[in-house]
């Protein structure tokens, strides 16, 4: 019973209920969380366990989402914020960057901020220019905040429950195709969030990865293992500030060859992060160039073709990942 | 009202209605994805409006095909759009949520809720300041009225007398949240009052509607400043495609059906306008000839090539940097 299989979303709503059951601070709050359920059917039964002042239906505001937020915890809540879409949140980026990020350092730690705002993001199906966005590298670039990104169901679970009772600030960036993802939860599992994951082992490449990009990353992986003949260790992020540069540096150390894979745009992407950590600390570890693979730098386009193209798939990572090694001796 | 208008208001409200149930057919099997936000039960609101205000520049949302079409724009290249193809008015980038035609003056699909409005403002300011005739409309669902860019838009636009209408469609729901549960009212325009003269219509009546932004127009061309126009109106549909909708009962779709626009017209055109029932059906037929025209040309256009990738990101074409 310590193990079971349920979905993406099943388990970030099971985490919200047992944080909910638990402490009866736990508040959430946004975009039909309430008698809808959430548009991705995370609060979905919430409403109804714990009724409407504590599963909060708000207007279309998200500058007051995230600004509520922030005064509820003031006034000794724990709130969990839902934006519908990472693309609305830009409306509330004041509120996180000005407000909730700073609240503690300008009061000299006198205030404690524990909320989490949930932010669902990335390329869906066809949602066009304003609704496909990925901002992870605008917001772990902002002192003050935590940024999880969650990808396996077992770190969906375990990284909720543990965010909301943490006394800092986190965003909770979630992938929009993730939601009906299966995977098994161990309950007993006592995890660092602050680490991350290895998901495949292997001994010739490292390839970094966080949010959808893993589950991509492993489909191409076969393929490049068969075309290389060498085998690749696979990281997923799972925490993208603070970086878990440990278990990157031990990875390569042992690969000597990296390849950071990423679905938000190229320049200024987050994988540049981490591609001047490895230039600027483990360079003599290094045997061949690093290879970032990542969004195009374009709006997302409505076609179907065009939103493939423009983003990382299995078959362009298995393919580009092949013909770096082969260019670089492999 | 002249009787060609009326029957030409019938014919672009049957015309929209039918192009969203293509639509909707055509999102069920697959050649249209994405959010898909259908009008029907509104189309009063779309046509009477885009009809009585020609020559404006009108700014909008997602749920925004009929406005499109009535404004002018093919109903070919929005059912092209639809299905990404490089035919459609955004050559296939944009989708339903995105359609913009500059030279028809309709800057139509933003899809973040309220974000247009300080766009229209802007548009307004420019219009004021060239002296140009016509003025601009901004459109936006009850829903957008609860957010910061609404109240700044109200404040800027009658601070600076810009010649703007803002016209609220308030179909009761945002996705699905019923406006009275995060609002002190139902009536959204007693947000604009202290700012601006408003007006209230049955968005079901398209006469009504017309004849209030007709009224609400010269408001603005003759310099007063901004005005709010508010049409009551109920969408029969989903929020999209992927709403079932559960959170309303059955009864009071019922009742909203009831007072179905397109009806209304029918009755007019042929109690008051004497014209027989199948000189009414052929104008529902012509409209779904013109549907049918649509879905053909949009299943057989071509589909953009990835070649085409990073056109129009900038004025001068970019090639990827990536490699
Ligand atoms: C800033 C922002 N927040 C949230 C959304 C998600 N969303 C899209 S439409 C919508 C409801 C809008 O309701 P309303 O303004 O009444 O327009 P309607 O859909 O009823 O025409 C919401 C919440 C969004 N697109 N933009
Ligand atoms: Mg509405």
């Amino acid at each position: 019973m310590s193990k079971v299989e349920m979905l993406y979303r099943e388990a970030l709503n099971r985490a919200i209920d047992e944080a909910m059951s638990s402490d009866s601070n736990v508040v959430i709050l946004g975009e039909d969380v309430g008698l809808y359920g959430g548009s991705y059917r995370v609060s979905e039964g919430l409403v109804a366990k714990y009724g409407e002042d504590r599963v909060i239906d708000t207007p279309i505001a998200e500058l007051s989402i995230v600004g509520n937020a922030v005064g509820m915890a003031i006034g000794g809540l724990r709130p969990i914020a839902e934006i519908m879409t990472a693309n609305f949140a830009l409306l509330a980026f004041d509120q996180i960057i000005n407000h909730m990020a700073k609240y503690r350092y300008m009061s000299a730690g006198k205030i404690t901020l524990p909320v989490v705002v949930r932010f669902p993001q990335g390329v869906s199906r066809q949602l066009a220019a304003q609704h496909s966005e990925s901002y992870e590298q605008m917001l772990s670039a902002v002192p003050g905040v935590r940024v999880l990104a969650v990808s396996s169901v077992n770190y969906a679970y375990h990284a909720l429950k543990r965010a909301i009772f943490s006394d800092d600030p986190i965003i909770f960036i979630e992938h929009e195709l993730l939601y009906n993802k299966k995977g098994i939860v161990d309950f007993d599992e006592e995890i660092d969030i602050f680490k991350a994951n290895i998901v495949k082992e292997g001994s010739d490449i490292t390839i970094v990865s966080y949010l959808k990009m893993v589950d991509d990353v492993i489909k191409a992986v076969p393929e490049i293992e068969q075309k290389l003949n060498k085998s690749c260790e696979v990281i997923d992020l799972q925490t993208l500030n603070p970086i878990d540069f440990e278990t990157i540096k031990k990875s390569v150390e042992k690969t000597g060859r990296v390849v950071i894979v990423e679905e938000d745009h190229y320049t200024g992407g987050y994988g540049s992060q981490i591609a001047s950590f490895l230039a600027e600390k483990l360079f003599y570890t290094l045997d061949a160039p690093i290879l970032r693979i990542a969004g195009e730098d374009t709006p997302i386009p409505y076609n179907r073709k065009l939103e493939l193209a423009s983003i990382p798939t299995p078959e362009s990572i298995a393919n580009r990942v092949t013909q770096w090694g082969e260019s670089n001796g492999l | 009202m002249d009787k060609r208008e009326v029957e030409e208001i019938y014919y672009l409200m049957s015309l929209g209605r039918k192009f969203e149930y293509a639509a909707k057919e055509h999102y069920m099997s697959g050649e249209i994805s994405g959010f898909l936000h259908l009008d029907i039960g509104q189309e009063a609101v779309s046509v009477g409006a885009m009809r009585a205000f020609e020559h404006g520049d009108v700014f909008t949302t997602y749920r925004e095909h009929i406005l499109a079409i009535a404004k002018g724009i093919e109903p070919k290249a929005v059912m092209a759009e639809l299905f990404g193809k490089r035919s459609g008015v955004s050559q296939g980038r944009g989708g339903s949520m995105h359609l913009f035609e500059p030279a028809l003056h309709f800057y139509g699909g933003d899809a973040i809720v309220g974000g247009h409005l300080p766009n229209a403002v802007g548009c307004a300011y420019a219009r004021k300041f060239q002296k140009a005739q016509d003025g601009v409309m901004a459109l936006f669902g009850d829903g957008a009225t609860n957010g910061g860019a609404f109240f700044e838009s109200l404040n800027i636009a009658s601070a600076w007398k810009l010649p703007l209408l803002f016209l609220c469609e308030n179909n009761r729901y945002a996705i699905g949240t019923e406006i009275t549960r995060v609002a002190p009212f139902l009536e959204q325009s007693k947000k604009a009052e202290p700012y601006m003269p408003t007006i209230e219509v049955d968005g079901n009546d398209v006469i009504a509607v017309y004849e209030a932004v007709k009224e609400a127009r010269s408001y603005i061309q003759k310099g007063h400043g901004p005005i709010f126009v508010e049409a009551f109106t109920y969408r029969w549909e989903g929020h999209s495609m992927s709403d079932a909708a559960r959170y309303r009962s059955p009864e009071e779709v019922d009742i909203w059906k009831s007072k179905d626009p397109l009806k209304r017209v029918r009755k007019l055109l042929t109690q008051q306008y004497e014209m027989s029932e199948d000189e009414v059906d052929e104008l529902d037929k012509k409209a779904q000839a013109v549907v049918d025209n649509a879905v053909e040309f949009a299943t057989e256009s071509e589909e953009p090539g990835v070649d085409e990738l990073f056109d129009n990101i900038f004025v001068e074409r970019v090639e990827n940097v990536q490699g």
